[in-house]
């Protein structure tokens, strides 16, 4: 059940500057409130841990997009609609748009932002493996100032990352030009909307006349206590040919190296056998 | 906490806690019951409504988002007398048996034919994929949305 309505508090910050100084002396009684698709799920459930919210829904400083020659920041409120109709990303990181569609239907895309996703720390989400593939960076700003890091060091257990209590996800950071040949992403799940995915695996690669890996780099979800990156089977893959032994080869590792967290051992089983599976289909598609 | 908003094309004001969910406002201060709870979790999307022309569930909006906000319900798209196109469409193709899912599917269809006049059934099926319907199967939902559009052309 619900606690009593009347014992939340809800702040609107003026700007992020207001927000961050509510923060600097924050020291756990605040915490930030997005698009709440994750928060009112729990607050429905009587599981939130805080009474105060800090509301950054509306502050325009966390919304937009820069694009430069090098890079495109997602601002960490931009939401899963305004992400899949951003035109470069469309063209240039299709995979985004792809982990944006699979986001619940159309109403939770309209609302759920991609900081929330992040921060939120879900293992199951499905735009993290793909910041895993993309080897995205986050920008954290807080009264002190920003930092970066790198999104694939971010994880640190289940639900903890590198993000302080005073810190906002102000922004995304992903490289445009990596020489990505190829790019996959698919989520297995139960029902096609609204389904907690089973496994995801999101990849990118530069393949060298459709036979050898010139690098490759995959992220995965539901497969472990975190968004993992599958670092043995890239290490294994790097400039290695896409023969039948090789990827064959590839996808054991790819299983042994997860750690699908359900107790229920035929489950965890089963999560391997799809993520090899997956990593079969994109390694195929390699050779196209 | 006061909050003002643009509800149904009027501008209006209440006194609620900021936590209280605005399908609760909508409901229970406001009296307009044509927004129903399904599942309160975002799921079934009997709540639908459109926040800032977006199609959202009001099950998962504080209502201290809404300060300044303009919003559209099941009762501000037609009346009893004077039927939205969507809604006469519902009606002729059977697509409400029970009727607790239909606000919800009559919005989230507004939304759909708002952006693409002309869709097609995986475009409907897409458009309609977050709310769930336990009586209709689902199909004359989606004859009902092809019916309206025909009169949004
Ligand atoms: C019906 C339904 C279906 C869903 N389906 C999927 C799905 O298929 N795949 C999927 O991945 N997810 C799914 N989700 C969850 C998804 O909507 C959320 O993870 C969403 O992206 C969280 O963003 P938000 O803005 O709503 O976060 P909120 O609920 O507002 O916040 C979530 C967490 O993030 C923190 N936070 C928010 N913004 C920031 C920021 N900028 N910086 C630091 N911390 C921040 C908050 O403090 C909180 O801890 C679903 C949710 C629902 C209700
Ligand atoms: S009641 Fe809001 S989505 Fe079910
Ligand atoms: S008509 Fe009964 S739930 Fe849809």
């Amino acid at each position: 059940m619900r606690g009593l309505t009347p014992d939340y508090e809800m702040k609107t910050p003026k700007n992020i500057k207001e927000a961050l100084q509510i923060l600097s002396t924050n020291s756990g009684e605040w915490q930030l409130f997005a698009g709440g698709t994750d928060l009112m799920v729990s607050y429905e459930a009587g599981k939130l841990t805080h009474k105060k919210f800090l509301n950054i829904n509306a502050l325009h400083e966390l919304k937009g997009f820069v694009v430069n020659d090098q890079e495109i920041l997602i601002g960490g409120g931009c939401t899963f609609t305004q992400i899949k109709n951003h035109p470069i990303i469309q063209q240039e990181f299709p995979l985004l748009v792809n982990s944006a569609e699979a986001t619940g239907a159309i109403a939770i895309q309209n609302r759920a932002t991609i900081g929330g996703n992040i921060a939120n720390m879900s293992p199951a989400a499905d735009t993290p493996p793909v910041l895993i593939a993309y080897n995205a960076d986050l920008i954290l700003l807080s009264s002190k100032g920003y930092r970066i890091v790198n999104y694939t060091q971010f994880h640190k257990g289940y639900k903890r990352a590198d993000l302080r209590a005073d810190e906002i996800i102000m922004a995304i950071k992903i490289h445009r030009h990596q020489g990505i040949s190829h790019s996959y992403y698919r989520k297995v799940g139960t029902r096609a909307a609204q389904s907690i995915s089973k496994v995801c695996l999101a990849g990118v690669a530069c393949v060298f006349r459709g036979q050898n890996i010139e690098w490759i780099q995959i992220g995965l979800g539901s497969v472990a206590p975190i968004p993992m990156q599958a670092i043995q089977t890239e290490h294994f893959l790097n400039e290695k040919d896409l023969t039948h032994e090789n990827i064959q080869q590839a996808r054991n590792i790819l299983m042994d190296e997860i750690h699908p967290i359900d107790d229920i051992r035929s489950e965890a089983k089963y999560r391997k056998t799809v993520a090899g599976n997956l990593l079969t289909e994109f390694l195929e598609s390699l050779k196209k | 906490m006061k909050i003002n908003f643009k509800l149904n094309e009027k501008n209006i004001s209440v006194d609620a806690p900021p936590m209280k969910r605005l399908l609760d406002v909508l409901r229970e201060d406001l009296g307009l019951t044509g927004s129903k709870e399904g599942c309160g979790e975002g799921e079934c999307g009997a709540c639908s409504i459109m926040l800032d022309k977006q199609l959202v569930n009001s099950c998962l909006v504080p209502i201290a988002q809404c300060e300044g906000a303009s919003i559209l319900t099941i009762e501000g798209l037609g009346t009893e007398e004077n039927l939205h196109p969507i809604q006469q469409a519902f009606l002729e193709c059977g697509g409400a048996q029970c009727g607790i899912c239909t606000p919800g599917m009559v919005m989230a269809s507004f939304d759909l034919l708002k952006k693409n006049s002309n869709p097609t059934v995986s475009q409907i099926q897409t458009g309609l994929a977050g709310n769930l319907c336990r009586c209709t199967g689902y199909v004359k939902i989606i004859d009902s949305v092809t019916k309206a559009a025909e009169t949004f052309k």
